[in-house]
């Protein structure tokens, strides 16, 4: 359904847009109706404008982004709106989301004017009630409130009802837990794992691996902007592959391990993959001379691009950072 | 005994009434003990950590004593408590690495911190080139403006110069949040590293994320709307957790290799109370799937097994 190709985001910073920052990289992932995939990746990977920039908050520099089969990242602004119909956002805090000195009521009346002028009060009340239903909100104990009389996560749920109004295909949910207590955090997930059953695509951006792991179906991991690794989310769990994949989950605080029990599971493979790139590994197994590889990876350049090492597991070159070097050495430096 | 706190009242005035944010808390954390305490936003635990260091203009004292070193804090008097501040009780404050002066060179910053308490910077100087060198940081941090340093590393600094006096109590709020996993990691090690080289005592460390606490403190206190609801070694609290609140609030932390598919996790129906005219009894009782008619009496915060308070009346 949605479909990113090659995607690329270059800021310009410093006193006069003199240097370039490069926040994404060649980015190529999709998202099919029913299927929740989850971003994942710290602070400056890339994971946010990447979300912002299917939602058309962010011009890309570089790439494309399709839905269902439409290029969309030059709209026009009539355009843009049928987009939104079908795409919506949810995002970090919802206490901002709402503006305090309003009721939370007026979210759904704006929504009300500019895309549904011709509903009847009644079957808006109706379609309202539904939605709310939706996301397991009590109308009568939302409706005619001030967002500081609702919770966070009843805040975060009634936006998401908002977008079910439009009768959206995807959602883009950035970071939406992150600020919710741990007591309310898990009704937002399952309700992400219900809207999923409904047949809606979910583009859920996390830095958090727990809650990245329990909803999603295939899971991307980032760092600075390009995809080491992705695949669907139990491979990449069980046999994390990327230096970074590997660090990441053995950085995670786990409920039921220590950080050292985990580092002592992990030794082996740690071991195994020492001064290794599967990458170039099976590029060179798959019979490909590194000249052409290139070529052989779809074009992308600088050796950003993933090979399928398992089933459904890609991973990208073992090199962290897009300037330093392969750790299996210069030899097959790309 | 580091620290004992007992039946600590500290309210908030405000217009509408007092909100008793905390009300009635005994515990005491042992030397060399990381106590963590969790709980849901709202539940008091900032304020506990406030409580110990300064009282702002809005919390009043309400009653209670706490006892550090065998030493009476005097809470409400705040002249009183400056021989106390930074010496022997450290506080973190949230956001703590956010507010360091931009303006300033760290070291230069260190340097006013010090001159305020009296203390030299040339005489702690190799110390706390030692201390940065322990939590991985260069030395040259210190001629770097705050703006320079990544989020962990301003953390680590923070902790750094919030123990430089080896201070008995070390009290630090949401020191792990807002970071990225790795340096999460890094800046939990440096937290229990600390402890191991005896430069504070005994930790409070307070956040949210409870997998943190697994992996950092050696007790955790479970607070609920401004009372204790269960304190316990960290292993208990999460593998054996007795009292509902924690039962529930572990349930909803997915583990990661739980899957929404294979086993639906649940969240805790309800909110917590409102603690400007809170119900008397047990607090969680709203919410309790136990409750019944001695839950209008509030239970005391008993110790049921060795090591293992819990304040409920289900649990003999």
């Amino acid at each position: 359904m949605l479909t990113l190709s090659g995607l690329d985001k270059v800021y310009r910073t410093g006193t006069f847009g003199t240097s370039d920052l490069h926040a994404v990289r060649q980015v190529s992932l999709d998202v099919q109706r029913g299927e929740v995939v989850s971003l994942i990746g710290e602070s400056g990977s890339g994971k946010s404008t990447i979300g912002k920039m299917v939602l058309h908050l962010l011009s890309s520099t570089g790439g494309t982004i399709t839905f269902d089969g439409r290029d969309v990242t030059k709209l026009g602004f009539r355009a843009r709106r049928d987009y939104y119909r079908k795409v919506q956002g949810v995002f970090q805090d919802p206490f901002s989301s709402f503006n305090p000195i309003y009721k939370v009521d007026r979210t759904f009346e704006t929504l009300r004017r500019s895309y549904f002028p011709r509903v009847s009060s009644a079957s808006w009340r109706e379609k309202l009630d539904d939605a709310l239903a939706a996301v397991t909100l009590e109308p009568g104990d939302i409706l005619g409130k001030y967002p500081h009389q609702l919770s966070g996560g009843q805040l975060q749920r009634l936006l998401i009802a908002r977008a079910l109004l439009l009768d959206i295909e995807l959602l883009v949910a950035d970071e939406i837990i992150s600020m919710l207590d741990a007591s309310t955090r898990i009704d937002v997930l399952n309700l992400l794992g219900e809207l999923k059953g409904r047949g809606l695509g979910i583009l859920f951006v996390t830095h958090d691996l727990s809650l990245g792991n329990y909803v999603s179906d295939r899971v991307v991991i980032l760092y600075k902007g390009r995809v080491v690794e992705r695949g669907d989310t139990s491979a990449v769990f069980d046999d994390p592959l990327h230096p970074y994949t590997r660090d990441l989950l053995a950085s995670v605080p786990h409920l039921d391990r220590t950080w050292e029990e985990v580092e002592a599971q992990e030794a082996e493979r740690t071991r195994r993959l020492a001064g290794r790139c599967l990458y170039h590994e099976d590029i060179t197994a798959q019979g490909r001379s590194l000249g052409d590889e290139a070529e052989a990876v779809g074009g992308v350049p600088n050796g950003l691009g993933l090979v399928e090492h398992a089933p459904g597991h890609f991973v990208g070159c073992f090199r962290k950072a897009a300037e330093e070097e392969c750790p299996a050495g210069p030899a097959v430096k790309p | 005994m580091a620290l004992a706190v007992n039946d600590l009242k500290v309210w908030y005035r405000t217009l509408r009434g007092d909100v008793k944010a905390l009300d009635g808390v005994t515990f005491e954390v042992a030397d060399g003990e990381i106590m963590g305490i969790a709980g849901e936003s709202g539940c008091g635990k900032t304020t506990l950590g406030k409580a110990l260091i300064r009282l702002d203009t809005r919390m009043k004292h309400v009653g209670g004593t706490v006892v550090l070193d065998d030493d009476e804090l005097p809470l409400a008097d705040d002249a009183a408590m400056r021989r106390y501040r930074y010496r022997e009780v450290s506080l973190i404050p949230q956001y703590a690495m956010s507010a360091m002066n931009p303006t300033r060179k760290i070291g230069r910053m260190i340097r006013d911190l010090l001159a305020a308490h009296n203390v030299r910077y040339a005489e702690v100087l190799p110390e706390l080139e030692r201390r940065l060198g322990l939590v991985g940081l260069e030395t040259d941090v210190l001629k770097r403006y705050p703006i320079e340093l990544s989020g962990g590393m301003k953390q680590r600094v923070v902790l750094v110069l919030s123990t430089l006096l080896n201070p008995s109590l070390l009290i630090g709020d949401e020191v792990t949040s807002a970071l990225d996993v790795s340096s999460q990691k890094a800046v939990a090690r440096a937290l229990v590293e600390f402890r191991d080289h005896g430069f504070v005592k005994s930790m409070i460390v307070i956040t949210h994320d409870i997998s943190v606490l697994f992996q950092v403190a050696d007790t955790i206190l479970v607070m609920y709307a401004g009372h204790l609801a269960e304190k316990a070694p960290a292993k208990t609290i999460i593998n054996a957790p007795l009292h509902p609140y924690t039962k529930m609030l572990i349930g909803a932390l997915p583990k990661v290799g739980d899957r929404y598919e294979e086993q639906q996790l649940e969240g805790i129906e309800g909110r917590p109370p409102s603690l400007l005219e809170p119900p008397a009894g047990c607090r969680f009782r709203d919410r309790c799937p136990l409750v019944h008619d001695r839950c209008a009496e509030a239970p005391p915060f008993r110790e049921v097994a060795e090591g293992h308070h819990v304040a409920c009346w289900a649990v003999s």
